[in-house]
């Protein structure tokens, strides 16, 4: 299982991926430091030609730059070793689906299987078929597969060599908005069944809230921060927090689902209703919470249209532009997880709202993601 | 038909037959070398290789000819084979053919290599395949067509030479009196029928050779030349 979004599993040095890398590589300078946790998904996200592709190239050994790569107990780059690509348990999705065209899908699927150390099989072909969807594509010819049947395939293929650690550069950036749709649900298949870390590399917020537990931020081949989702999505330091559509995302359980198809989530030991037909009781999800979706009041107020009203305490408040300001509100202070709220000015003068003093959080809008 | 039409067709044959094999034996490195390596020797090879195309035959053959002779390596691994030189056999023939033939074969061969690009490659590296293993079941398929095209070019434009094996082939039946040769050979002696049914074989091959290539490149949609 994985951690629920936003919390972070141990990064203790031993149990995680240590990237150090430094370097040139034709006029581009990298010079990166990060460790990513072995469980759940870290995104790296930033803006074209910020050097994730690179960084993600250089853990699969493709590309080589001075550096340290580590991964769990096992150095795959230090000072004179250099594991060759092909002695290192990852699976590789390139951006564009990379079939072989000389083979049939199940002869692709089989060609990483064939080839694994792996004493013992931890995944199997018929599981991938079934988490990937690919019953009906395993005798055709790659030649007749969309885009986005494709990259599932590409996807099952990399899982099928029995990977320690699954590398994605934007495997959705080269498919059509409705091949993306067709996909995304896939990967959150994965990243709920399959205990293999995941690297991604991103340049979209939208897919790195509902996939991503870990992120690092890149800028000109250097790191501006690296932490659990929620942790940079409501870092005032950062630019996400001053999005017009910034958010946090929390992790929550199902605990309730009544007749008029409000379901009742746990989030941090608060409820929270949604409306959504398909989770089921007992259902870890990812809450997106907007922060134009909060508003504040001073008391409950009963006559409201609003389900979700939280008592929540400031932590902060940090302009956005000139009229505006985001309020970061926790519900937990010991787990210190944060949301905000998008206020004016002129309200936020109104209701003389001060860091430390508690609040009712009305939530307008949630949308939910299920992650297991 | 006499020994003197069989004997020029099945030695023509058996040079082109061996001199494509090793071709495509000691090409298929030169042309991955040469699609792959970022060296500065690159295209000092390049040109070397393709130097054939240019160069007349015969200075080619003149070269050859010091080189396979009794002074040259012709002289110093004769004596181990137990002659005195290399010019004027079927093996020199052989030696000649492959470097006269080599553009045609390193060519397509590292044409298709190049079309392939890297990331085939770098996907079965991720695979777990070795190099050995990715270039075997990935580059060697995929590079097929490119393959076809130089064994079929190769082969025919073995078929067709003359000016390289006049030089250090000489005419000896049965040795290195090939095709090309015999027809001259029968011109000079005014001996047209024969002339004539050696010259229109090669007309017919030669057009079913072009034909065949193009059928080739259609069929893999890349054109070769």
């Amino acid at each position: 299982m994985v951690s629920p979004a936003g919390i972070v599993p141990d990064v203790a040095s031993e149990k995680a991926i240590q990237v150090r890398l430094a370097g040139s590589l034709g006029g581009f300078t990298l010079d990166v430091d990060f460790q990513a946790p072995m469980r759940g998904v870290t995104a790296l996200f930033g803006p074209s030609g910020c050097g994730k592709t690179t960084i993600l190239r250089c853990i699969a050994g493709l590309q080589k730059l001075p550096g340290h790569i580590t991964v769990g107990t096992e150095p795959w780059q230090d000072g004179a070793r250099f594991l060759p690509p092909h002695k290192r348990a990852i699976g590789y999705v390139f951006q564009e689906p990379s079939l072989f065209p000389h083979l049939s899908v199940r002869q692709n699927l089989a060609y990483g299987e064939r080839r694994a150390k792996t004493p013992h099989k931890a995944i199997h072909v018929d599981d991938v078929v079934t988490l990937l969807g690919l019953t009906h594509l395993v005798d055709r010819d790659p030649a007749h597969l969309s885009g986005g049947e494709r990259q599932r395939v590409s996807i099952g293929r990399a899982l099928l060599s029995q990977p320690r650690l699954l590398l994605m550069d934007e495997p959705l950036s080269a498919l059509d908005r409705m091949a993306k749709d067709e996909i995304l649900p896939y990967l959150e298949t994965l990243h709920a069944n399959l205990s293999i870390p995941i690297i991604l590399v991103s340049h979209d917020i939208a897919e790195v809230e509902r996939l991503a537990d870990h992120l690092v931020v890149l800028q000109a081949g250097r790191i501006v921060s690296s932490g659990p989702l929620n942790d940079a999505l409501t870092n005032p330091q950062l630019p996400f927090a001053q999005e017009r559509d910034s958010a946090a995302v929390l992790p929550a359980t199902v605990v309730q689902k009544d007749d008029d198809g409000i379901v009742t989530l746990d989030v941090l030991g608060t409820p929270l209703f949604v409306v959504d037909h398909a989770l089921e009781v007992g259902h870890d999800v990812r809450v997106r919470i907007a922060a134009s979706d909060v508003s504040l009041a001073r008391d409950r107020a009963e006559q409201s249209s609003i389900l979700n009203l939280l008592p929540a305490r400031i932590v902060g408040i940090d302009a956005v532009g000139n009229a505006e300001a985001n309020v970061r509100l926790t519900l937990d202070e010991q787990r210190n997880i944060e949301f905000m709220a998008r206020l004016s000015q002129r309200s936020l003068n109104r209701l003389n709202l001060h860091v430390g003093e508690t609040v009712v959080a009305q939530i307008k809008g949630v949308s939910c993601t299920a992650i297991g | 038909m006499t020994t003197d039409l069989w004997e020029p067709i099945a030695l023509t044959l058996k040079l082109a037959g061996i001199t494509t094999v090793l071709l495509l034996i000691i090409g298929t490195p030169i042309a991955w070398w040469l699609a792959r390596s970022r060296s500065r020797l690159k295209e000092v090879v390049a040109t070397l290789v393709a130097l054939p195309l240019v160069l007349p035959p015969t200075v080619l053959g003149f070269y050859l000819l010091i080189v396979l002779g009794p002074n040259g390596l012709g002289g110093i691994f004769g004596e181990l084979a137990g002659v005195r030189t290399f010019a004027f056999t079927f093996e020199g023939l052989v030696f000649g053919s492959i470097l006269y033939s080599m553009p045609f074969v390193v060519q397509p061969i590292r044409n298709a290599f190049e079309a392939m690009g890297q990331r085939p490659m770098e996907v079965a590296a991720t695979l777990r395949a070795s190099p050995w293993d990715r270039f075997l079941t990935v580059a060697l398929p995929l590079a097929r067509p490119g393959f076809l095209t130089a064994a079929v070019l190769g082969f025919a434009h073995t078929v067709g030479e003359f000016g390289v094996i006049l030089m250090i082939g000489g005419n000896i039946p049965g040795e290195t009196k090939v095709l090309s040769v015999a027809i001259y050979d029968f011109v000079e002696t005014l001996r047209w029928k024969e002339a004539h049914i050696l010259s229109a074989g090669m007309l017919a091959f030669s057009f079913i050779v072009i034909l065949a290539m193009s059928l080739l490149a259609r069929r893999s949609g890349q054109r070769t030349f």
